[in-house]
């Protein structure tokens, strides 16, 4: 492979992982406390709530997910190389 | 490329192998073997544990076939909270075994030693960490939808992707690719990642310290498959919705 593609290769991983964090990062934060301020008022309702949180951060996590596979498709499968 | 898929490979018990497959040729076709092997033995399990739950059925059920109830209980009020009461019970079937099949898979993947059988190139692992089970599956429901919303509204449906206002229709067109692209990248990217962060972790250090991790693992591979399934009812019970103004589901 040429050294400048698996340069800029390892480089867009770390970045597609890494910036593909922040966002699910923050949501999953703000979903979590909410979460708990939930719960706080409302102790009874603490199962429903962890069941709804728990699909929810699923479905945020996924994003850095998308960002992971592209991140291995540029390490394991790398299209240019 | 080989070089990098490889660089995990220097420890004698981490061993991480990303994009090598066993290769079985079918006519024109190359098809991977390991995923096949694998998938072949989850099907198995779930057939003999559901023979096994059924040869003798007992008015108080005991041992697996409680056990058995007890899942398909929980995947027909599934099924129910997203489709409604009035359509799901068709649907129970195909909802209850993508979820069986995506749990067993992820749970045997990361539970069954696989790394006991050598194979010449490749390894077992869990059939939903190779894209093209999930690809397969996802484009499974996508069918799936098609069919329940063609069936219940005939060519109506495709009016409905107009519903609100017109200016809907390319998103809702778009959005039909989107579905099965987003499920099948979802369930492939986490097991993989899961994979793939257990095998750093064990070629970093080696004893006890992967475990959490392992745990946490098995935690989110149930999850997918609980989300997997969920998703794929929640597609199939909007595309059976009626937005015709009568609300009387």
């Amino acid at each position: 492979m040429d050294p400048l593609v698996s340069a800029a290769s390892v480089l867009a991983a770390a970045l597609a992982v890494g910036l593909g964090a922040i966002g699910p990062g923050i949501g999953q934060g703000n979903a979590a406390g909410q979460a708990v301020e939930g719960i706080a008022r409302q102790p009874e309702a603490e199962g429903k709530i962890r069941g709804t949180l728990l699909l929810s951060l699923a479905f945020m996590e996924a994003l850095t997910i998308y960002g992971l596979v592209v991140a291995l498709v540029l390490l394991f499968a790398n299209p240019f190389s | 490329m080989l070089n990098v898929s490889n660089v995990l490979n220097s420890g004698l018990i981490a061993e991480l192998e990303v994009g090598q497959h066993f290769y079985w040729h079918l006519g024109n076709f190359k098809i991977h073997g390991q995923v096949f092997m694998a998938s072949w033995i989850v099907i198995a399990a779930l057939l003999i544990a559901s023979i096994l739950a059924t040869r003798n059925v007992q008015r108080v059920p005991s041992g697996m076939q409680n056990f058995m109830e007890y899942a398909l209980e929980f995947l027909r009020d599934l099924t129910r909270t997203q489709i409604g009461e009035k359509e799901y019970r068709a649907w129970v079937p195909f909802v209850g075994t993508l979820f069986l099949f995506i749990f067993v898979s992820n749970w045997g993947g990361a539970l069954i030693p696989w790394k006991l059988v050598e194979l010449p190139s490749g390894e077992l692992a869990a059939p939903t960490n190779d894209i093209n089970t999930t690809v397969a599956l996802a484009l499974l429901t996508s069918v799936a939808y098609f069919y329940a919303g063609l069936s219940r509204k005939g060519l109506g449906y495709f009016a409905d992707y107009a519903q609100p206002t017109p200016i809907m229709v390319p998103f809702k067109i778009i959005e039909d690719f989107t579905k099965p692209l987003s499920l099948s990248f979802r369930l492939f990217g986490n097991i993989l990642a899961d994979e793939l962060v257990v095998a750093v972790l064990v070629f970093l250090v080696p004893l006890i310290v992967p475990i959490p991790l392992m745990i946490l693992g098995l935690f989110t591979s149930a999850i997918q498959a609980l989300i997997f399934a969920t998703l794929a009812a929640s597609y199939i019970g909007e595309a059976m919705e009626d937005h015709h103004g009568g609300e009387h589901e």
